[in-house]
């Protein structure tokens, strides 16, 4: 057991401050332990978003010690001995009080991906596929919607552009749609103009930051912005379509 | 998909605003305490090294060939350059020693600069893997972070607050890194011939080794089978540029990450393309340290037959076992 120093930004939309708060540490907490005993203690006021506390519901995403994380996965183990803990609300979205923000902006983007439009069923009324065919896009159903990833991306974070980027988190959906073996629905126009995937410059924090290790990056993000230059950037695809008009370079059924 | 707003291209306090939540807004500042710096930096320092290294070899533009072996930074050897010791293997090259009046006109080009620039075979060479590191998906996340900034750590400001193209506008070049790889896998094939090269030792008329064209004025009488250290280093080059290369994010797709079905419709087998697509997969998940240990081993590779053809170390092998020295 030891005593532990969190420096905990208090406030909402007016403004607000850093305020520190001493918790007594036990063998096994996690940061969202020593958040529940900061307001058994000494602020039942203060705010923050939980649910599962098993990494799962992806509610209790942070910054902590700059960096964004689940704080019920957060072992205190992981600090160095008298380091103090510093929490934030995630950057990139609207703070609603405290630690909680307001992550809406997500479930905008997601209305605008078109769903998903399954090729028709075989005449025994089945949708035949195979497990290899879908291993790609069940990775990226592991997402918990923590938007750790949409927070720690540079562009939504810190950029003013011109143009719209949907984020890890979308760009992750939209690939787990385009690879779909049943999907028939063409949708690389849009991960180019709509999406943004020109503005991603591959810096891979999302990837760093997701607690489900989903190879947001080299799975997704790449994927798409290859399956972008055979559409418009590769003379000799362009010249392929040419040649055989009835042969997509992207087979999609 | 509807029209994208304003409003949705903004979210998170920007530099000159009220940092809400107690955030940093100015150019790498940040609230980690751990020393992020550490990656950037060691990335600079390696690039550095091996640019300084490149560049430095590829001007001396003699000193490459230590038979049997090549250095990968001279290879394909288009024309071999009489002018210059140890660096005119001229049965090697592809198109035999270059021209005089090619010579001459190099010279009459660079004569006033201050300092002697030879026409280097090297000249003609490294633009191609160059173009195919510069543009690689794992490269650029290292220079993106640690050259502009952008951003330098993750969670951290980047460096410019101006506003962000990404890859939109003068980066869309990057998007031809599809045939920088297309160069690159040529390249596994030109080295690998160089390593099988690397298996027979040139000899003269009288079967000792043979000395170089600067020196005897000849091409070799005939060649002997054998291995060498040196023989290793190059297929460790092969190995490791492979493992880069068919690692490569472009490869992968090309080679079957497009498609959106592996497996026969019917029979459900999934075939040729599945099994290459999953090799290049596994080669994906470790590019990064593909793309460093095939940065230091080319480099390596380079300074082995440097060191050899000056004598600063001597290279075991079976020739000069059997010829007892």
């Amino acid at each position: 057991m030891s005593e532990r120093t969190f420096r905990v930004w208090r406030g909402n939309q007016d403004g607000g401050e850093f305020v520190d708060y001493s918790v007594e540490v036990q063998p096994g907490m996690v940061v969202l332990d020593c958040i529940h005993e900061i307001q058994k203690e000494h602020a039942s006021d203060l705010s923050c978003r939980w649910n599962c506390k098993a990494g799962k519901c992806g509610s209790c995403s942070m910054e902590i010690n700059g960096k964004p994380g689940l704080s019920c996965m957060t072992r205190m183990n992981t600090f160095e001995e008298g380091e103090t803990v510093t929490l934030q609300p995630m950057k990139a979205f609207p703070v609603i009080k405290d630690l909680a923000c307001d992550v809406s902006w997500n479930y905008k983007q997601n209305e605008r991906i078109r769903p998903f439009a399954p090729r028709e069923r075989d005449p025994d009324g089945e949708h035949r596929m195979m497990q290899e065919d879908v291993d790609r896009v069940q990775e990226f159903r592991k997402c918990i919607e923590c938007f750790l990833c949409q927070d720690t991306c540079h562009i939504l974070r810190d950029r003013e552009t011109e143009q719209n980027f949907a984020g890890p988190r979308f760009m992750a959906r939209l690939a787990s749609l385009d690879m779909h073996p049943l999907d028939t629905d063409d949708r690389i126009q849009e991960v180019k103009d709509e999406s943004g995937s020109g503005l991603c410059n591959i810096t891979r924090c999302c990837t760093e930051a997701c607690p489900e290790h989903i190879g947001i990056t080299d799975n997704a993000i790449i994927p798409l912005k290859e399956r972008v230059v055979d559409r418009f950037y590769d003379p000799l695809m362009w010249l392929m379509r040419k040649l055989r008009p009835g042969k997509k370079e992207t087979v999609k059924n | 998909m509807s029209t994208a707003t304003s409003e949705q291209t903004k979210f998170g306090p920007r530099k000159g605003e009220r940092p809400l939540g107690g955030h940093v807004t100015e150019a790498l500042q940040t609230q980690r305490n751990d020393f992020w710096q550490k990656g950037p930096l060691l990335t600079l320092l390696g690039f550095g090294a091996f640019v300084v290294y490149v560049h430095f070899r590829a001007f001396m533009g003699t000193e490459y060939y230590a038979a049997p072996y090549l250095s990968p930074f001279y290879s394909p050897l288009v024309y071999a350059n009489p002018d210059f010791f140890a660096g005119s293997p001229t049965f090697h090259s592809l198109m035999g020693n270059l021209p005089q009046g090619a010579i001459d006109f190099w010279k009459g080009m660079v004569g006033w600069l201050p300092i002697a620039l030879p026409l280097s075979p090297a000249f003609f060479i490294l633009l191609f893997p160059a173009s195919f590191r510069g543009t690689c998906y794992y490269y650029r996340k290292a220079y993106y972070r640690s050259l502009v900034g952008s951003p330098a750590g993750c969670s951290v400001c980047p460096l410019s607050s101006g506003t962000y193209h990404g890859e939109t506008k003068l980066l869309l070049i990057q998007n031809l890194h599809r045939y920088a790889m297309y160069g690159a896998v040529a390249f596994i094939f030109i080295l690998t011939y160089d390593f099988w090269l690397a298996l027979w030792m040139p000899v003269d008329a009288s079967g000792a080794p043979w000395v170089s064209n600067a020196v005897s004025g000849t091409d070799p009488a005939g060649y002997q089978f054998g291995f060498g250290v040196g023989s290793l280093v190059m297929m460790l080059n092969v190995v490791f540029l492979g493992g880069y290369t068919f690692g490569c994010h472009s490869w992968r797709h090309v080679i079957g990450g497009r498609l959106n079905r592996f497996a026969n419709g019917n029979s459900g087998s999934t075939g040729l393309t599945y099994a290459i697509w999953k090799g290049s997969t596994w080669l994906n998940e470790r590019h990064m340290p593909l793309a460093w240990i095939s940065l230091f081993w080319v480099m390596f590779t380079d300074l082995y037959v440097w060191a050899v053809c000056n004598g600063w170390i001597t290279d075991y092998n079976t020739w000069s076992m059997a010829s007892g020295q």
